[in-house]
């Protein structure tokens, strides 16, 4: 629709873990796109590397692993080769992250009042009022009750969905442009998790932030991206609309997915999964990292394919798709 | 030394190339600290050196007819009337340091392994009891060791050592009654966890009693922080022994353990014989050295925390 | 949080009053009492007049009694050797044992601390390597040999310091301590640090597994995420985490540094009560034993009672789970 340039542009990013047992390629060479108030899923087991890019665009990825190669361009900025003062200055201003265990991110031996303000302070010059009256105002926006009193509290003070809208609110607070969620709503029951989601996606549409969405949960996924990218062992195999993925799933993986989700079995049968399990990523198979569990795979599938554009906006890595063309 | 770790989703396992039994793995993890294996092989050297002290000595200190007290004080390197070179010196009776620490550290050992070894069982034994009895009567023992334990060794020592007296059997009592908390709070902690694990209810369902259950089940999956524990205990053992020995108030003279050797030479220390008291804390200090460096590692390999 | 203060002064209270019932034990009901506060070369009016005054022809409960009151009011017999009132004598040495113990304290904290973290920070360093391997040395030399040859080095063959004794005390605010006085510095300085170095060592090696604990953890991830400086990651959110456990075992190692002066005042004959008890129990002066032995129950069991005051005030779980009941 716009032309305008996408919030976040990951191009041919790979990070790298160097360990004693050998090179373990957590992120091989994985592109996308963001733009301004969109939601991207970014969809894969544990281990499919999708935590690691997450940190990688914040560059948080600490020895014995670390960027490779690939660029990361923020807003036009290669943020790869950036001094970490650089870094820190982008951090929690302009490229915020929420994690998954609120319980373990928040400090549990300060108040909440402090980790807020520490945080707008660490990238404003304002006083204690003028901070205290943001938090207060980000309490707010995640529907917190009586934010003024709750600033006080210790993070154990708070209930689990409650600790996640504080860990949102926290992101928010410097109008981040790009917001990087790492399964935020795993740890939480299934209702706060829909309460979560609607205040994710109310935020974002109203501020106009980029938001990437990691989980391994597809339901999640179906009700809140606009775009999603499924990711299997350290490469997206599969990109696209999220309906039109969902929908049309074009790579055996995706479709496996999919199928394997409990609601979409059919009472009485077997439940569907996909055979075998997620490769280690020191022995990844050569070609194709899913063929030995996938059941279209034959000779050509030795060879690493390549991503395959098979629509507008639409791709997939795989040399006997579901679908070949979606036009 | 481990960096700082990160969180990367892919957990790097290489499949293993052979057969790698935990205790395998257990020597392997423990071996990747040279100072640690150093401190292995020191102590064992030296626990040698104490056990062989007769054959090694060139003199024995403790037989009156082999002293001659002119060649008492004498530095260093120095020859004796009988014809072998007082290597470490002599004091001030004319005995030989080397042969005195050859013999002070087979008395500091063995106080100290002693009391160490009958502490851990006793501790052990009241450990496990609490643990798998529970109630009231866990409350009670462990109430003790909190109290106990809320105050110093040195003063439970000193106060059983004013009340007792001297002499070797009581040396080893107080140092006992010291330790033994340390070992009945670690092995109870340790056991209760253990205890609501499934094979002791396999364990009970099979009505087997509960001498056996405890004895041949429970104990040996509490032995990691036992083991981590006892030999810091051995070194704080032989720390206090050595401590009390020199105060006056412990080992008796008949049994000249390296604390009562330093205390000899303290007299002798402003006027510059400093050997007397020197050489025989060298030898304390390697022994507590090396066994620090063992539980040290110990400690970090059998730390489920610190797993990579 | 005032339900929490009141409920650890009972239990401290509780620990006080059955340690006074040891005691009593160890001494009326094993040892005979008779021996321990009477001289042996006491003549027979004197034998009289103490069994009177400590009612050893009375039943238990009584002698209980007044070996109580007379805890309280300050009257635990005297000393054999000196001849004063036991309790009085003690006292009049504790402000020397407490300066020795707080000075040490002190440089083990303020040393210690930073230490341990920047050991635990940068653990591959040559610092850091070589300040783990100084403290495995603190924490495995004998004090007491440390302090000789702290004396042979510093006193006899440099002879930068003095070897034994207090020095002179200077005065600041009133009160009388050696820290305020060149020559009073001078000669505290060796026992201080010699007595320090076993607890520098322990907050040295605490520090920094509180580092290594602390630093994978989430919350610190979480705070570089939000572009804080790492000044304030460490010196603030990790800090505040290390510094609890760190409390815990010195509060309780307060004690220990108290006791341990023995040694330490023992070597450099500092006028302490570590320096009178030893020579009570070698010239079997019972009446200072047990004085001494009630005194420094009662004072660890305050000293633990303000342990757990300032554990709480850090840790704000604590607080709160213990307010729930």
């Amino acid at each position: 629709m716009t032309d305008q340039e996408p919030t976040l542009l990951v191009d041919d990013l790979r990070t790298w873990f160097f360990t004693k047992a050998g090179t373990v390629k957590a992120v091989d060479g994985v592109s996308f796109a963001v733009d301004a108030g969109k939601v991207l899923g970014l969809v894969g087991e544990s281990g499919s590397g999708k935590t690691v890019t997450g940190f990688s665009i914040l560059g948080l990825v600490d020895p014995p692993g670390g960027i490779a190669g690939g660029r990361i361009l923020f807003k036009g900025r290669n943020l790869v080769g950036l001094s970490e003062e650089e870094m820190r200055k982008l951090r929690g201003s302009r490229i915020a992250m929420i994690f998954q265990d609120p319980m373990m991110t928040l400090n549990p031996v300060l108040r909440i009042e402090t980790q807020m303000i520490e945080a707008v302070k660490a990238h404003a010059q304002v006083g204690e009022t003028e901070a205290r009256r943001r938090a207060i105002d980000a309490l707010g926006q995640v529907g917190i009750p009586s934010p003024e009193e709750r600033l006080k509290a210790y993070p154990h003070q708070f209930s689990g969905g409650m600790r996640q809208r504080v860990a949102i609110a926290i992101a928010y607070l410097n109008k981040p442009d790009l917001i990087i969620a790492d399964e935020p709503t795993t740890a939480l029951d299934v209702t706060i998790q829909g309460q979560i989601l609607f205040e994710a996606q109310k935020l974002c549409r109203l501020t106009g932030t980029a938001l990437i969405w990691i989980t391994h949960d597809l339901s999640v996924v179906a009700s809140l991206a606009d775009e999603v990218c499924v990711m299997y062992a350290g490469k997206i195999v599969e990109q696209g609309g999220v309906d039109d993925v969902l929908d049309r799933p074009a790579h055996p993986y995706t479709h496996g997915l999919i199928g394997s989700v409990p609601s979409r079995n059919v009472r009485g049968r077997p439940l569907s999964q996909i055979p075998g399990m997620t490769p280690s990523p020191l022995s990844l198979p050569s070609g194709c990292s899913f063929r030995e569990r996938c059941p279209r795979a034959d000779r050509a599938c030795l060879e690493p394919p390549a991503m395959a554009e098979i629509g507008p906006g639409r791709r997939v890595r795989c040399v006997h798709p579901l679908v070949e063309t979606v036009l | 030394m481990a960096t700082i770790a990160t969180r990367p989703d892919a957990v790097a396992t290489a499949a293993p190339t052979r057969a790698e039994t935990p205790f395998r793995r257990f020597v392997s993890d423990f071996c990747e600290s040279r100072l640690a294996v150093a401190g292995l092989v020191g102590f064992v050297l030296i626990a040698i050196v104490a056990i062989a002290a007769p054959l090694l000595s060139p003199q024995n200190p403790y037989d009156l007819k082999q002293l001659d007290i002119l060649d008492g004080r004498l530095p260093p390197g120095s020859e004796a009337a009988a014809g072998f070179t007082y290597w470490l010196g002599s004091d001030d009776q004319g005995r030989d340091m080397l042969s005195g620490i050859f013999y002070g550290l087979r008395i500091s050992l063995g106080v100290g392994v002693a009391s160490a070894v009958i502490a851990l069982l006793l501790g052990a034994a009241m450990g496990l009891i609490s643990a798998y009895f529970g109630g009231k009567i866990d409350t009670l023992i462990m109430r003790v060791v909190d109290i106990q334990l809320s105050f110093p060794a040195i003063l439970v020592a000193l106060i059983l050592l004013a009340v007792l007296g001297q002499g070797t059997g009581k040396i080893i009592i107080a140092l006992v009654a010291v330790q033994w908390a340390y070992y009945a709070r670690t092995v109870r902690g340790t056991a209760l966890v253990e205890r609501r694990k499934e094979y002791i209810e396999a364990a009970r369902c099979l009505a087997l009693s509960n001498t056996r259950i405890v004895f041949r089940h429970l104990l040996p999956n509490c032995l990691p922080p036992l083991i981590v524990v006892g030999t810091v205990q051995v070194a704080h053992a032989i720390a206090l022994e050595a401590t009390l020995s020199f105060l006056g108030i412990g080992l008796p003279i008949t049994e000249p353990s390296l604390g009562l050797l330093i205390a000899n030479g303290f007299e002798y220390l402003l006027s510059g014989k400093y050997w007397i008291s020197f050489f025989p804390g060298v030898a304390l200090l390697v022994t507590i050295v090396s066994i620090n460096l063992v539980g040290d590692q110990l400690r970090d390999v059998l730390n489920p925390r610190l797993q990579k | 949080m005032s339900v929490f203060i009141i409920r650890r002064l009972m239990q401290s209270a509780l620990v006080l009053v059955v340690m006074s019932l040891l005691v009593f034990i160890g001494i009326y009901a094993i040892g005979n009492p008779v021996e321990i506060f009477i001289a042996g070369d006491a003549d027979q009016a004197e034998r009289e007049r103490v069994i009177a005054a400590l009612g050893l022809d009375r039943s238990m409960w009584e002698q209980y009694w007044l070996f109580l009151r007379n805890a309280v009011l300050g009257d635990l017999g005297k000393s054999f050797i000196f001849n004063q009132p036991a309790l009085w004598l003690i006292v009049d040495r504790m402000p020397a044992t407490l300066e020795l113990a707080i000075t040490a304290m002190l440089i083990a904290i303020l040393l210690g601390i930073p230490l341990g973290m920047y050991a635990g920070y940068r653990p591959d360093s040559f610092a850091g390597r070589s300040i783990m391997a100084g403290s495995i040395l603190g924490f495995s030399l004998p004090t007491f040999w440390v302090g000789l040859m702290m004396i042979m080095i510093f006193a006899v063959w440099l002879g930068w310091l003095p070897s034994t004794g207090r020095g002179e005390l200077g005065s600041v605010f009133g009160i009388r301590t050696s820290l305020f006085a060149w020559d009073g510095l001078a000669h505290v300085l060796m026992p201080a640090v010699n007595l320090a170095l076993f607890k520098l060592s322990l907050v040295i090696r605490l520090a920094r597994a509180g580092m290594r604990e602390n630093l994978p953890m989430d919350y610190v991830k979480f705070a570089r995420a939000k572009g804080l400086p790492t000044r304030r990651v460490i010196f603030v959110h990790v800090f505040k985490n290390i510094l609890i456990p760190i409390v815990t075992v010195l509060g309780l190692e307060t004690g220990s540094v108290i006791a341990f002066a023995v040694v330490t005042e023992t070597i450099f004959a500092w006028p302490g009560m570590g320096k009178l008890i030893i020579d009570s129990i070698n010239n079997l002066d019972r009446p200072v034993i047990v004085a001494y032995l009630l005194i420094t129950v009662s004072m660890f069991v305050i000293i633990n009672l303000v342990v757990d005051i300032l554990y709480s005030i850090l840790d704000p779980r604590v607080r709160l789970a213990d307010m729930k009941g």
